[in-house]
């Protein structure tokens, strides 16, 4: 049969078709780009991260005695004084401190090697002398120097010596700047969208707030910043850097995404539950109160620990409020100095030392890990209310 | 007196003074019913209305005394204050006691007092707007009382360091007077923000066609908490891989052309904020592409368009207000982003055409001023309220257009996300 004589032949549709596969191909593409990039991403974080977990110790003998207390460094000879970290030797008279029947005794004791050995040993560059790298050789055929899991890291604050640095008062002062934002976002946002979706009149004034809160979820994360610094800092006098200040600036930050999310799960409640709630006579507050607000409660939670997951994250405002002090002690209250999981990771990554790369990187591993399972528990409780009215 | 015991006072006066005013009220409420009387509402509620009310002036007035503290007006000594707030929520007490009656609409009040305190958790959020507003408008007016505006939005040169020494009593005429014009500084901003888009847009765009168009079902379940991922990755986060991942590459491979990169490429910083901005601008995209009626879509492959066909000339044309809403949202995260800048970009403004050399931008600048131990009136601290006044004013206007633009594309096709 000659093609013309095909009655639904067109000439074009060959090249249409395969335009259309380009097409498809190039919005496909573009999806797997982004996936790439994730994939490539996380796999850079973990390559850079997981050598921090594991740091390198010496076995070391010391001897306990009153010279230790007055001068630590002078319990050891030059060798092993050029391979051990300087905090662990001064950290030496509080452990006998602590355990008096140390004292005028010789230990074995595995020593916590300083960030040059700890780099050479993990194939890094490194700024040991030869000399050094000889005895670190000798030492490492001895076996005297092992790589144990990296409990400094998630025991300790931050600290000017790189091997001494940890991440413990940064996940603390998280914690607390997280509880604040809690306690102060949470039922604001929730309230405000209950008045929105249930009890505003639908005039000018509410549409402006809804424009409003729009707005605001979009501003630059910054100039929440600002607004910390000159209204709660300078105005009404919180103390700079404590969890209290930087927790109430991201709670504003954070409002808007509550609003909105707790917007949607109340409008998902069907408006049947609400007309057979007058007619049996309820008022709008008990209506709310007893049928709406339950059944959109899952829904709530699931956009609060969303908007969570992203203040918990957030750095920008949080530096302009005072939280990248130099902070070794977790906090104790929301009042005292504090540093969060996202400052610490900015302030290691400006480090000369190459170990605080690692570190950072290591940091930012325990982040995501942290806004990964935030995120899942949000998923996982999103798929196990989920109401199909 | 100290704090704490100031709190133990208002706490411990307030606390027990509503319990007992519930139980007053409900008690009053159930003797009244007992001599058949029929009461307008619950006992219970009118336990709540005199409770509710009881509380009402003694925290109004408390928390109108510690605002006039902030303003230096002592009218009475905290401890005076508290006592008096107390002992009027004790005479109202009585009061209120009293006035209940069988005609005592409490459930109506109850239901009052709630709505105002649902309608008083709105203002937050319009005076969180506004105390933005006024935290960088007071200090922008000062720079500008100083600076010239029109140096300062025409200017090329911008040179501080000398604002300092003026801050310090030892500006004079051997020194060179400071320089604050933020030309090179937009400039930078905008730049790494074009950058960016050129990266976002396409991807977003034509990620969200395939969400929306071409995947199944299964597949799109699985894609969107994936890219959800790739939106909630920290910036500072990406920061950090911008600096010292991205950034050597670039530079290791435009020398492999010959060219010379700076680490702190407005290149590097641009391709990863783009990236950043990808999930937004592929979300939002997605649902203006799905909100696009079905019977469109139809009609267009009845009249014998293919599948890619009626997307480009049908969809595509009917969702682009959504689409550039969309973009300009991502342009507005763009402006504001700080962490990426920071950490990948410079501190120096420079004003040039070529991505592979080094710039600033608004944010960076505002956090290299007030992070570092500057006097809080110097010049260039007042400075960073001023680029933060600039700021604002434009991630406004664009929040505000593309906002109004997706909800009328909404109200169009009678759908409501947004």
């Amino acid at each position: 049969m000659e093609k013309n004589d095909d009655y639904f032949y067109i000439p074009q549709l060959k090249k249409r078709n395969r335009n259309g596969k380009i097409f498809k191909w190039v919005c496909a593409s573009a999806l797997i780009s982004a996936l790439f990039f994730l994939f490539i991403f996380l796999f850079d974080m973990v390559r850079q991260g997981y050598p921090a977990f594991t740091q390198a110790y010496i076995e070391t003998e010391v001897t306990f005695n009153e010279d230790l207390k007055s001068n630590p460094y002078s319990a050891f000879d030059s060798d092993s004084f050029s391979i051990i970290s300087r905090a662990w030797m001064r950290g030496l008279p509080r452990m006998m401190d602590e355990d008096p029947s140390l004292k005028g005794t010789e230990q074995k004791i595995w020593a916590l090697a300083n960030a040059e050995v700890d780099q050479y040993i993990k194939g890094h560059p490194h700024k040991l002398r030869d000399r050094e790298q000889k005895i670190v050789d000798r030492m490492l055929e001895e076996g005297s120097i092992e790589s144990k899991f990296n409990v400094i890291f998630f025991l300790t604050g931050d600290s000017k010596i790189p091997e001494n640095a940890g991440f413990y008062s940064a996940i603390i002062g998280s914690l607390l700047t997280l509880l604040v934002t809690m306690t102060i976002a949470v039922p604001i946002g929730i309230m405000t969208a209950i008045y929105l979706e249930e009890f505003a009149p639908d005039n000018k004034f509410t549409q402006f707030i809804e424009i409003n809160i729009n707005n605001l979820a979009a501003i630059p994360s910054i100039l929440f910043g600002l607004l910390g610094l000159a209204i709660f800092i300078i105005f009404f006098g919180v103390p700079r850097s404590s969890p209290l200040v930087g927790g109430m600036t991201l709670a504003l930050m954070s409002l808007p995404i509550i609003i909105v999310s707790s917007k949607a799960a109340l409008k998902s409640v069907p408006a049947t539950i609400r007309q057979a709630g007058f007619g049996l006579g309820l008022t709008r507050w008990q209506i709310v109160r007893d049928h709406v607000l339950p059944l959109s409660l899952p829904g709530m939670l699931t956009g609060s620990i969303i908007a969570l997951a992203q203040a918990i994250g957030e750095t920008a405002p949080l530096i302009i409020v005072g939280m990248i002090a130099f902070v070794p002690d977790a906090a104790t209250n929301i009042l005292e100095p504090a540093t969060v999981m996202p400052a610490q990771i900015y302030t290691w990554s400006g480090m000369p030392e190459r170990m605080y790369i690692e570190k950072t990187a290591a940091g930012i591993l325990v982040l995501l890990t942290i806004l990964l399972s935030m995120n899942g528990v949000a998923i996982y409780l999103r798929k196990k209310f989920h109401t199909k009215w | 007196m100290s704090n704490e015991l100031l709190y133990l006072l208002f706490f411990g006066g307030l606390f027990p003074l509503m319990f007992i005013a519930y139980i007053i009220g409900k008690n009053k409420a159930i003797s009244l019913t007992n001599k058949n009387i029929k009461m307008h509402s619950q006992p219970s509620q009118y336990g709540w209305f005199v409770s509710l009310y009881t509380g009402l002036p003694i925290i109004t007035i408390t928390v109108v005394g510690v605002f006039l503290y902030l303003f230096d007006i002592h009218l009475l000594p905290p401890f005076m204050l508290i006592s008096f707030a107390l002992s009027l929520g004790a005479v109202s007490l009585v009061f209120l006691n009293k006035a209940i009656n069988k005609d005592t609409k409490a459930r109506n009040l109850v239901e009052g007092f709630i709505e105002g305190l649902l309608l008083l958790a709105t203002f937050v959020s319009i005076l969180t707007t506004f105390g933005i507003l006024i935290s960088i408008l007071f200090e922008a007016i000062e720079f500008f009382r100083r600076e010239s505006f029109f140096n300062f939005i025409f200017g090329t040169t911008w040179n501080p360091d000398t604002a300092f020494l003026e801050g310090a009593g030892r500006g004079g005429e051997e020194v060179a007077s400071a320089k604050f014009g933020a030309v090179p500084i937009f400039a930078g901003t905008f730049y790494i923000t074009g950058i960016a888009m050129l990266v976002a847009v396409p991807i977003g765009v034509f990620t969200a066609i395939f969400m929306s168009e071409y995947a199944s079902e299964t597949l799109r379940d699985r894609i969107k908490p994936i890219l959800e991922i790739l939106a909630g990755i920290p910036t500072v986060v990406y920061g950090f891989f911008a600096a010292i991942t991205v950034a050597p590459l670039l530079v290791d491979f435009f020398a492999s052309l010959g060219l010379k990169a700076s680490y702190e490429s407005a290149l590097g910083a641009g391709i990863v904020m783009g990236i950043m901005i990808v999930p937004i601008i592929a979300s939002l995209s997605d649902d203006v592409i799905n909100a696009v009626p079905k019977n469109v879509k139809q009609g267009s492959l009845a009249l014998g368009m293919n599948k890619a066909e009626t997307i480009r000339f049908v969809v595509l044309p009917s969702a682009m207000p959504g689409i550039i809403a969309a973009t300009l949202l991502g342009v507005s995260r763009a402006l504001g982003e700080t962490m990426i800048v920071v950490m990948a970009a410079s501190l120096r403004p420079n004003l040039t055409m070529n991505p592979l050399e080094d710039m600033t931008t608004v944010t960076v600048k505002i956090v290299e001023v007030l992070v570092g131990d500057q006097a809080f009136d110097s010049s260039l601290t007042l400075s960073a309220f001023a680029l933060g006044l600039v700021l604002f004013v434009i991630t406004l206007v664009i929040n505000i257009v593309s906002i109004y633009t997706i909800r009328k594309f909404h109200k169009k096709y009678k759908i409501s996300n947004l």
